[in-house]
């Protein structure tokens, strides 16, 4: 019982911690943005470094929706609406979800264990001996590029999903559904409400994440054991506050 | 500890009655240390005694249990951040693995803190650089990345970088360590020029007595978080202690044992040992 009661209280004040951790970081914010070389750095090292990933997993999330999509809807003789459910499927759920996942696994452990180095060689500390603000230099930068880089990536991902490679290939070209209508229905029934919460989703994961990967490695212990605890602690922190967070995002736009 | 205490002025850093443990492990426990301005005093002592965390603790990266580090007459613990980065700018660390960040290369490492404190326009940046790289031999490997240097090399970058604003205290932390005979005494002779010529005050850490003896004006031996002796390097030399003596010529017999405590050697080989 006392166990438990321990455990609930070290994870508040963790939580507490990365609060306070998170206003400083926003109050760095406008220094990294007066400085942009530095966050299209970062946006090239978190973004364009994810690219390959992104794409290749939208493709084939897509194909596969595609295939699953038509075997059930063909029964109905409702194949020309594949684009439909391909589409709705990818911009409301699978896109910004399946896209934070792929983020905090490929950018944001990466993210832990570069700050976490950077802690245990002294990197920190020299910063702030040189009377430069490590929150402002090397936490805030990266966190605008991560909070820049998911929606960015999100949107990339539903376009390859449902269009170039993924349900488009498969729906269109392999079996044959009207080209025309794939594209007609997707146009009837997306709305712009759609992809505006898309955006907001994709925009409250990449903050979640970005979050989350610096505040690991900032907080990590300065020794190999500490930073590899970080990269772990990232993944699964953020994995697990993606899913919640798109529970409770979800359940409020629901109409 | 018969040294008079220097007048008021001619101290830079004044650390008084400091006391300072990581979690319940105590590494001070009421110490004195004075850094006279514009001399180089050395800091000996085992090896983690704390004297890293006695620059960090005038550096004010660290807070003290109790007592005061006072730099130029300001309690570098009751700064106002903003106030502490301006102290900081004054003073040049030299930290011990170098701690270059490995995301420039060494040019970039060097020219960090001018650009990021002054406004110099690239090319004078360029000049400044190229003479403190210079200084510490390195002008050739400017281009070169941190992953491609040597420990060694590392720390005269780190060197060359702190000193880049041209402060008026440099910390160097273990200068000496890594480094071949010929750049030991290049690295020995540049800390007393730089410090004379620049008017700098230097606090020099490190293990090699006989070398950080020959330049420093003055030196303390920490250990057991105390001040075990300090003086000057004559005076030192002929410190009744035995356990000073001892530290000084490296010997393995004398007050303090090279071994951790344990059972004796045969009876543990032989396994007997209690
Ligand atoms: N961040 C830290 N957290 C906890 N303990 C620490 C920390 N940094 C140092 N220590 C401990 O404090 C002691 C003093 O460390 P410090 O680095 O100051 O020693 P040192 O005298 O510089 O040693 P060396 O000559 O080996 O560099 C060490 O025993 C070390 O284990
Ligand atoms: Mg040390």
């Amino acid at each position: 019982m006392s166990a438990a009661i321990e455990i609930i209280a070290s994870f508040l004040a963790g939580l507490g911690r990365a609060q306070y951790f998170l206003l400083g970081i926003l109050g760095g914010v406008p220094a990294a943005l007066a400085r942009p070389r530095l966050v299209i750095q970062q946006l090239y090292m978190v973004g364009a470094l994810s690219l390959i990933i992104i794409v290749i997993s939208g493709s084939f999330i897509g194909m596969v929706l595609a295939l699953q999509g038509y075997r059930t809807l063909v029964r109905f003789g409702a194949e020309d609406s594949l684009g439909v459910l391909v589409t709705l499927s990818i911009i409301r759920e699978l896109g910004p979800v399946v896209t934070a996942l792929l983020f905090a696994g490929r950018a944001g452990s990466a993210l832990a264990a570069e700050i976490g180095l950077m802690k245990a060689t002294d990197q920190l500390s020299a910063m702030e001996m040189m009377a430069t603000d490590p929150i402002k230099r090397v936490i805030a930068p990266r966190f605008v590029a991560g909070v820049i880089a998911v929606p960015l990536l999100t949107a990339i991902f539903c376009v390859m999903a449902i269009g170039i490679a993924g349900g488009h290939a498969i729906g269109v070209e392999l079996l044959g559904v009207d080209a025309g209508s794939y594209w007609s229905q997707i146009r009837a029934s997306t709305e712009i409400a759609d992809i505006q919460q898309m955006l907001i989703k994709a925009g409250v994961f990449g903050f979640t994440v970005s979050w989350i990967a610096v505040y690991q490695g900032y907080h990590a212990a300065p020794t190999s054991e500490g930073v590899s605890r970080a990269t772990t602690g990232t993944v699964v922190v953020s994995s697990l506050a993606i899913l919640a967070l798109d529970f409770v995002l979800t359940a409020f736009m629901f109409r | 500890m018969t040294t008079p205490t220097p007048q008021a002025d001619d101290v830079l850093v004044r650390v008084r009655g400091l006391s300072f443990g990581y979690g319940s492990r105590v590494i001070y426990d009421g110490i004195d240390v004075d850094i006279p301005r514009g001399k180089v005093t050395a800091i000996m002592g085992p090896s983690g005694t704390g004297k890293t965390t006695l620059l960090r603790l005038i550096g004010g990266q660290w807070h003290p249990g109790a007592g005061t580090v006072a730099f130029d007459g300001v309690d570098v613990h009751q700064l106002k951040r903003r106030d502490l980065y301006a102290l900081r700018k004054r003073m040049g660390m030299l930290f011990q693995n170098g701690a270059l960040l490995t995301d420039l290369n060494v040019f970039d490492n060097v020219a960090y803190p001018l650009r990021e404190h002054t406004k110099l326009p690239e090319s004078i940046i360029r000049d400044l650089v190229l003479m403190k790289l210079q200084a510490v031999g390195l002008r050739g490997a400017r281009d070169l990345w941190v992953s491609q240097l040597s420990g060694g090399m590392a720390r005269r970058v780190a060197l060359a970088r702190a000193l880049a604003l041209d402060p008026e205290m440099v910390m160097y932390d273990e200068p000496f360590a890594g480094q071949d005979p010929i750049t030991m005494g290049v690295l020995m002779r540049l800390i007393r020029t730089l410090n004379d010529a620049l008017g700098l005050t230097s606090i020099v850490v490190s293990h090699d007595i006989t070398e950080v003896l020959s330049i420093a004006d003055q030196a303390y031996v920490i250990a057991d978080g105390k001040i075990a002796a300090h003086g000057t390097p004559a005076e030192l030399r002929n410190h009744a202690s035995p356990w000073v003596q001892q530290f000084l010529t490296g010997a393995d017999d004398g007050p303090v044992s090279f071994h951790a405590k344990a059972p004796d050697y045969l009876a543990d080989l032989m396994g007997t040992a209690k």
